[in-house]
């Protein structure tokens, strides 16, 4: 079975919110219609977005790390807030497990969004229904579309390859590699939603130097205790011939 | 979460209109097997089915305007295997249906008698119908109180006590309800609707009671480490990915300053439990249509700011990545 996700590096992303003005490029200009602008140049622009870029700062002044989160549906295996839909607009595909929202049957009654742990599903306030990530759905098989364009917007726009698109059930896909080797982890295990969306974590990049480099521990004259000998005093053979 | 009136509305409204039809029913069965005398039907059951029939529909229309898009709310009664929202559209509006025949029966008259034993009691249609409208009430009440439950990691929420609150809260605003309707219509049942309302709601003040003591201990099981997967016990947000807010910062947060939330809780569990008690006490003794009316009036607003605060106290998980609002 499919499971297309991302992977969000953390360790790379640098918080540029590339992926939040191409998400919203794209999905606005798209069939399903615009994304809802409020004040956009006003004193409080608000709307609908399917992704975010947020900012943490961890640890106290001076040891301080910035990390830039990027968040978006998680598309999650086991997804709360497809069951508890009452008209069936929230739904999870078979064939890709995308979870998806059938703007057409949503009635607007933000149920899902109670279900949804964090909070990734946002009410469309000119349209009045639920909207979310689509993983792009509408570019992805898109055949026009040369293959390396067939990913999601947010994907194609980051400048530092910090979002990885593929089949996360596919041990060999890249983004299955990237989460085994690079210690890919899901947000809130605790509650059983199994996201497919996983996010590597900040690594450290640090140069190891061994005293062994600087010195070698293993020099044999060192191991056999024989330093230079000490000047000769007097005549030696070197004085007395020219060679 | 941040309460939202229509919903406020629409469960209270209905809470009270399945409370009277159960006390109706009550009293009906109660005076089938001559416990209690029995009432006219026009002006007793007629009149109260078509009371509980109003408070129903005012809880429906409040449902509307708790929708983004309501021309299309016939849709939601789609996904009843799975969704307890779903479950309730379909049973509230039957139980209307059932309650209306029921009213009808009784109203017009068009009520028959079934079976009579050699005592001389008898079984009526109408008993019939008022029992598959208790069942379909009772189911009403699961269901409005799972909405809410079924959802884990709201864990105010995800608990018995919350089907069960709902359950005695309605009741007990209903038999309240038919106290005052029994004062003025049929004193002779004032008694037994009066004991029984301030008999639920003492028990409603224990459950109530109880699922504020649960709440108050709750030890949230998402923490901001396991929302962004750091784990360092000092974690700031600098940003929440917006400037005007979203409506992740305006539809799960009250807004509101604690001391507010405070006198919300302490005002609920005045308004709707002791007050009515007394007043109902008050009211049969003196059997004061006006005191008994004062009762349902202060318990119904105290069901309101019980709501409310039911809502407010929900503290949901992606109140996690909105630290600042």
């Amino acid at each position: 079975m499919t499971q297309l996700a991302l992977v969000i590096d953390l360790n790379v992303c640098v918080g540029c919110h590339a992926c939040v003005t191409s998400c919203k490029e794209w999905n606005t200009s798209g069939p399903a219609g615009f994304m809802t602008d409020e004040n956009p140049y006003g004193k409080d622009p608000t709307g609908t977005f399917f992704n975010r870029v947020q900012t943490y700062e961890i640890g106290e002044f001076p040891k301080t790390e910035t990390v830039h989160f990027p968040k978006s549906c998680l598309h999650c295996e086991d997804a709360p807030c497809v069951p508890v839909c009452p008209t069936g607009a929230s739904y999870k595909r078979k064939e890709d497990g995308i979870v998806l929202v059938d703007y057409d049957k949503c009635i607007g009654c933000r149920y899902c969004t109670w279900a949804c742990p964090y909070g990734a599903r946002e009410i469309d306030e000119q349209q009045k229904v639920m909207k979310k990530c689509t993983l792009c759905v509408d570019r992805i098989y898109d055949e026009s579309l040369p293959e390396a364009e067939r990913k999601p917007a947010c994907v194609l726009a980051c400048p530092t390859s910090a979002r990885l698109f593929g089949d996360v059930h596919d041990p060999e896909s890249e983004v299955s590699v990237q989460i085994r080797e690079e210690g890919g982890y899901q947000l809130m295990p605790e509650w059983g939603t199994n996201p497919s969306n996983h996010y590597l974590p900040r690594r450290k990049t640090r140069m190891h130097i061994h005293e062994d480099e600087l010195q070698r521990a293993d020099n044999p004259l060192k191991k056999e205790q024989r330093g230079p000998s000490a000047p000769v005093e007097g005549t030696t053979l070197d004085d007395s011939t020219s060679w | 979460m941040h309460p939202a009136f229509s919903v406020i509305f629409l469960t209270t409204l209905i809470g009270v209109g399945q409370g009277l039809f159960l006390a109706l029913f009550t009293g009906q069965s109660y005076a089938a097997v001559e416990l209690v005398p029995s009432q006219d039907s026009t002006t007793f059951y007629g009149l109260g089915g078509l009371i509980a029939l109003m408070f129903l529909v005012g809880g429906l229309i409040a449902s509307f305007f708790h929708l983004g898009r309501p021309e299309r709310a016939w849709r939601s009664a789609a996904m009843w295997r799975t969704s307890w929202l779903s479950r309730e559209v379909i049973v509230l509006p039957v139980l209307m249906g059932l309650i209306f025949v029921y009213t009808v029966m009784h109203y017009f008259g068009l009520d028959t008698v079934l079976y009579t034993s050699k005592t001389g009691t008898t079984l009526q249609l109408s008993l019939i119908v008022g029992a598959l409208g208790v069942l379909a009430t009772f189911l009403l009440f699961i269901c409005t109180g799972m909405i809410y439950a079924a959802i884990k990691f709201l864990q105010e929420w995800a608990c018995a006590l919350t089907p069960i609150n709902y359950l005695l809260l309605g009741t007990a605003s209903g038999f309240t309800l038919a106290a005052v309707f029994a004062s003025s219509n049929a004193p002779e049942l004032l008694g037994l609707y009066g004991n029984w309302a301030i008999i639920i709601t003492a028990v409603a003040f224990v459950t109530r009671g109880g699922s504020l003591i649960r709440n108050s201990r709750i030890k949230a099981k998402s923490t901001l480490q396991t929302a962004i997967g750091i784990r360092h016990t000092k974690i700031q947000q600098k940003a929440m990915g917006m400037q005007g807010g979203s409506m992740n910062t305006r539809d799960f947060f009250h807004h509101k300053t604690a001391a507010f939330i405070k006198i919300i809780k302490w005002s609920f569990m005045i308004l709707v439990f002791p007050i009515p008690i007394i007043l109902l006490w008050a009211g049969m003794n003196a059997e004061s249509t006006s005191v008994l009316l004062g009762a349902f009036i202060i318990q119904y607003v105290g069901l309101i700011a019980e709501r409310w605060f039911f809502f407010a106290q929900a503290n949901h998980p992606q109140n996690l990545y909105y630290q600042t609002t």
